[in-house]
């Protein structure tokens, strides 16, 4: 039954990506992006962490594709040109990726034992660690991302802002 | 129940397809997705680590992640935006000023 | 304990008058500068005279500072006066005086009047540093500092391309002889550890003679000669002599004839104790003075410029000199060299009143008849020619006796020396009653007419209608004239009492005594043979020239139509300077064109430069094509790096 879950969003996850880089329109690969998140979220949750799947269907697909998609048609986003003025990005972009693939492969086996397994429940989600976590020890990142936040949000508005 | 190296092979595909992604797409905005794609791979290696060693560190790292990935998204689209007020083109090929 | 005669006057009051008018004559008027230039030779020459009769047996040093002190390596300022010394003082500064004066009258035209007497009396200061130092390295001084004035000099119209070429020509030429001077000190260093004339006789003096094999005293002296060739004019470093005519008469009648010149035979005369040690190098100093007194003289036979003639002349009688010390007769040599001052001398300026009173014409075929016009000049011209004719009884009879009866007496002589000293002698008579009886005698063969612009600037007519010489040139002439009759006389020792000219000598060349010498025996009679032999030559040189040139012109024309190779051989000075431009002098200008400088400057070294920059040029433009402001192509080279970064992380 795991198994069958797993390849499933798996599967959905490759081919919402596959779908991504495939569509020439970014607004198809907008809504192609928001598939592969939600099939991550689904993927957390079999791994057990239960908060962080929420907050990925909440920020990432709710806020940030979101963000994504006020852009695209904010800017009238059309389908993609065909120029091609790398050739470096031509020639070398697939063999380069093929071996980035491999080597990342290699290492993370290299990690992992090759015997463990991942059983549903097994580490089950505990957010209520989290939060105590987030507000004893690791209190300060915490405050500096907030702060990151707010620097975000005004060089946004600087930035986006009309000429006038 | 599923060997934990299906996992990171998974992030590992959607790591590369990411970066393919941000080398072969030509709409800024598409090349941008790409990138989040890549850090919701990453995401995935540390949560699957997590598991692994039994620990919440990952998680909460992943926490940071997103919180950073949202600030990005915001900040990089805005200067999307200004980017296209300039050279009316969201082809990643015209924006070549910092050519010598 | 002796006195100290403050020798440092004798060359540096003429250093004061080179620089007071090198700095502030240019201002002033000529009679300044003259009045200087003059004076200052006048009152070297009166210290001169005085540190003359303050002679003494010993020879007295005079030590003044350091100047180089290296460890073991010391050399002073340090000058010398013994006989030798004394004598050449006075003849640098005393004939000196003479065409001084001279030529504050004959420079009046030639322009450039304060840069002329400013090189002069430079000149004198390094002649006299060369004859009063007390060691090797401070004569090398003076050496060099003669050939760097004689450059200036010769060069002093140097808006002419020939002077220039001329100086030019004088300095590299010497500089040659040079290199052998200089090797020639450092083995005498390294042989002796010092250069101290004092140290270095005496030490000498110990040597064994080297008669079997080349030790290092013989390479010294063979060296000391090839730096004395060059100065001295002889064969082969002797072409730079007549191009040297190029110069204003005064130069060449002081320079070249009565002092520089007199410089090589100088420094073998006080290396006389080096040479009597090396029998093989007195041979080679012979035979180069012989071979150079017998060459000069012929092509001397054959010259037409008047000044020419005379250079070969000179270069003969130097030979002369060089072959008396190669066979050890190093105060007849000294004493030859004495009366070729005098006479030499005379007939340079004398030749200078012709050239004055034609308007600059040298050559003697366009002379002639000037007897009645210049009879000043004439007459001290006929003085000067009778001493180098070698008749009694003026001075080059004496000197030139006792060179030829040394040739033929000395140990280190022989007959073959005294042959070709007779025969020299008799070329000599020839050649030069041939330049007086074209030039005075005859008919005068000199266009009337022909404006010359700056005879008619000062004069106020046109053409050269001979006038004789003021008397401010004519009266050194008559002064000359004087010491070449009596200058022979000091060789007579009833004159002073029992004490002759080699006795008056001996203190500088006690040294230089032969060691086990086998005093030569030969008859007094067979020294009156030899006289009246050698004179008996030098008068019938004087008959046919007399024959050739006044009485039977018709045979000289046809003499040279029939020798006619021999003619134009002699003419064209065997044709040696073309040889040294071919063998020498184009291998190396074209050696240093072309490959020197085309290849090895331009090509290999800025060629090297060139290439550095175009490479680094072109790196920087294929790191440039990496900037391509592409932004696929920055995160292709980013995930190349990443890729980069792991695999090191797998292998590591």
């Amino acid at each position: 039954m795991y198994q069958l879950l797993f390849f499933v969003f798996a599967a959905a996850a490759v081919g919402f990506a596959v779908n991504l880089l495939a569509q020439r329109h970014p607004i198809h690969s907008a809504l192609s992006l928001i598939g592969v998140m939600a099939s991550l979220a689904s993927l957390y949750l079999m791994l057990g962490a239960e908060f962080i799947a929420v907050a990925q269907v909440i920020v990432y697909a709710g806020a940030i594709m979101v963000l994504f998609v006020f852009v695209i048609m904010l800017l009238n986003a059309a389908e993609e040109e065909r120029t091609d003025r790398s050739r470096l990005a031509r020639w070398m972009g697939l063999p380069l990726v093929l071996v980035l693939l491999s080597a990342i492969t290699a290492i993370l086996y290299r990690q992992v034992p090759p015997d463990s397994m991942v059983r549903f429940g097994d580490f089950p989600g505990q957010t209520a660690e989290i939060g105590r976590r987030l507000f004893l020890q690791f209190l300060l990142p915490f405050e500096v991302v907030s702060i990151l936040i707010l620097v975000a949000i005004i060089g946004a508005v600087v930035l986006a802002r009309k000429e006038t | 129940m599923v060997p934990l190296s299906y996992y990171l092979i998974l992030s590992a595909i959607l790591f590369g397809l990411g970066v393919a992604g941000f080398l072969f797409k030509r709409n800024i905005i598409t090349m941008f997705m790409s990138v989040e794609l890549m850090l919701n791979a990453v995401n995935l290696t540390f949560v699957a680590f997590s598991y692994h060693l039994r620990q919440l560190d990952g998680q909460i790292f992943v926490f940071f992640v997103m919180v950073i990935a949202a600030a990005e998204a915001a900040v990089g689209l805005a200067i999307i935006i200004a980017v296209f007020r300039n050279r009316e083109s969201l082809n990643a090929d015209r924006m070549d000023l910092m050519k010598l | 304990m002796e006195p100290n005669l403050q020798l440092w006057l004798i060359p540096l009051l003429p250093l004061a008058g080179a620089a007071w008018n090198g700095i502030w004559g240019k201002r002033r008027s000529e009679r300044a500068v003259a009045a200087v230039a003059v004076g200052v030779v006048a009152l070297s020459f009166l210290w001169s005279v005085r540190a003359f009769f303050a002679l003494s047996e010993a020879p007295h040093v005079e030590t003044y500072s350091h100047w180089i002190s290296a460890a073991s390596f010391q050399v002073p300022f340090s000058f010398y006066l013994d006989p030798l010394s004394a004598v050449m003082a006075l003849i640098v500064t005393g004939v000196g005086l003479l065409i001084h004066i001279y030529a504050a009258g004959y420079m009046q035209t030639e322009g450039g009047y304060y840069r002329f007497f400013c090189y002069m009396n430079l000149f004198l200061f390094f002649m006299l540093t060369l004859v009063l130092a007390g060691n090797y390295l401070l004569l090398f001084v003076g050496w060099e500092g003669v050939g760097l004035c004689s450059y200036l000099l010769i060069g002093f119209y140097f808006r002419r391309d020939d002077a220039a070429d001329a100086g030019k020509k004088a300095f590299i030429v010497t500089r040659l002889g040079d290199l052998g001077f200089l090797i020639g000190l450092l083995l005498l260093y390294w042989t002796f550890h010092s250069l101290d004339f004092g140290r270095v006789m005496s030490a000498a003096a110990e040597f064994p003679v080297e008669s079997e094999s080349f030790g290092p005293l013989t390479i010294i002296c063979l060296l000391l000669l090839v730096g004395a060739a060059g100065k001295s004019a002889q064969v082969p470093l002797y072409v730079w002599l007549p191009d040297a005519m190029l110069g204003p008469t005064p130069v060449s009648a002081l320079i070249h004839a009565a002092t520089m010149v007199t410089a090589g035979v100088y420094i073998i005369a006080r290396s006389a104790p080096l040479y009597v040690h090396a029998p093989d190098a007195m041979l080679a100093v012979a035979v180069v003075g012989g071979v150079t007194a017998f060459y000069a003289a012929t092509i001397g036979l054959a010259q037409n410029d008047i000044k020419r003639v005379l250079a070969y002349s000179t270069i003969s009688q130097i030979g002369y000199m060089v072959m008396a010390c190669g066979v050890a007769a190093f105060s007849a040599a000294v004493f030859h060299l004495m009366t070729h001052a005098f006479f030499k001398a005379l007939l340079f300026l004398g030749a200078g009143s012709v050239m004055h009173a034609l308007g600059g014409e040298l050559d003697i075929r366009k002379m002639g008849g000037l007897r009645r016009y210049v009879p000043r000049t004439y007459w001290t011209f006929l003085i000067a020619c009778l001493a180098i004719a070698a008749l009694p009884p003026f001075s080059g009879f004496f000197s030139k006796d006792q060179i030829l009866w040394q040739a033929y007496s000395s140990p280190f002589g022989g007959f073959a020396f005294w042959l070709v000293g007779v025969v020299t002698a008799g070329l000599t008579s020839f050649y030069m009653f041939r330049l007086l009886f074209l030039t005075f005698h005859g008919k005068p063969r000199w266009e009337t007419g022909s404006p010359n612009t700056q005879h008619v600037a000062e004069h106020g007519h046109a053409g050269p209608v001979p006038h004789e010489s003021p008397p401010l040139m004519t009266w050194p002439l008559i002064v000359l004239a004087i010491l070449s009759l009596v200058g022979g006389w000091v060789a007579l020792p009833f004159l002073w009492g029992g004490k002759d000219w080699s006795q008056f000598l001996e203190p500088a060349f006690r040294l230089a005594a032969l060691p086990g010498e086998a005093a030569a025996h030969h008859e007094a009679s067979t020294e009156l043979v030899l006289m009246a032999i050698s004179l008996l030559v030098s008068v019938t040189g004087i008959v046919l020239a007399y024959l050739f040139y006044l009485r039977r012109p018709e045979w000289a024309a046809s003499a040279s139509m029939r020798l006619r190779l021999l003619h134009t051989l002699l003419v064209n000075k065997y044709y040696v300077d073309e040889i040294y431009r071919a063998l020498i002098v184009r291998p190396l200008v074209v050696g240093s064109s072309e490959f020197l400088w085309k290849g090895v400057d331009m090509f290999a070294i800025d060629g090297a430069v060139h290439q550095a920059a175009r490479k680094t040029r072109g790196f920087g433009n294929t790191l440039r094509k990496m900037q391509s402001g592409n932004i696929r192509s920055y995160a292709a080279w980013v995930v190349l790096g990443a890729i980069l970064l792991i695999g090191f992380l797998v292998v590591a």
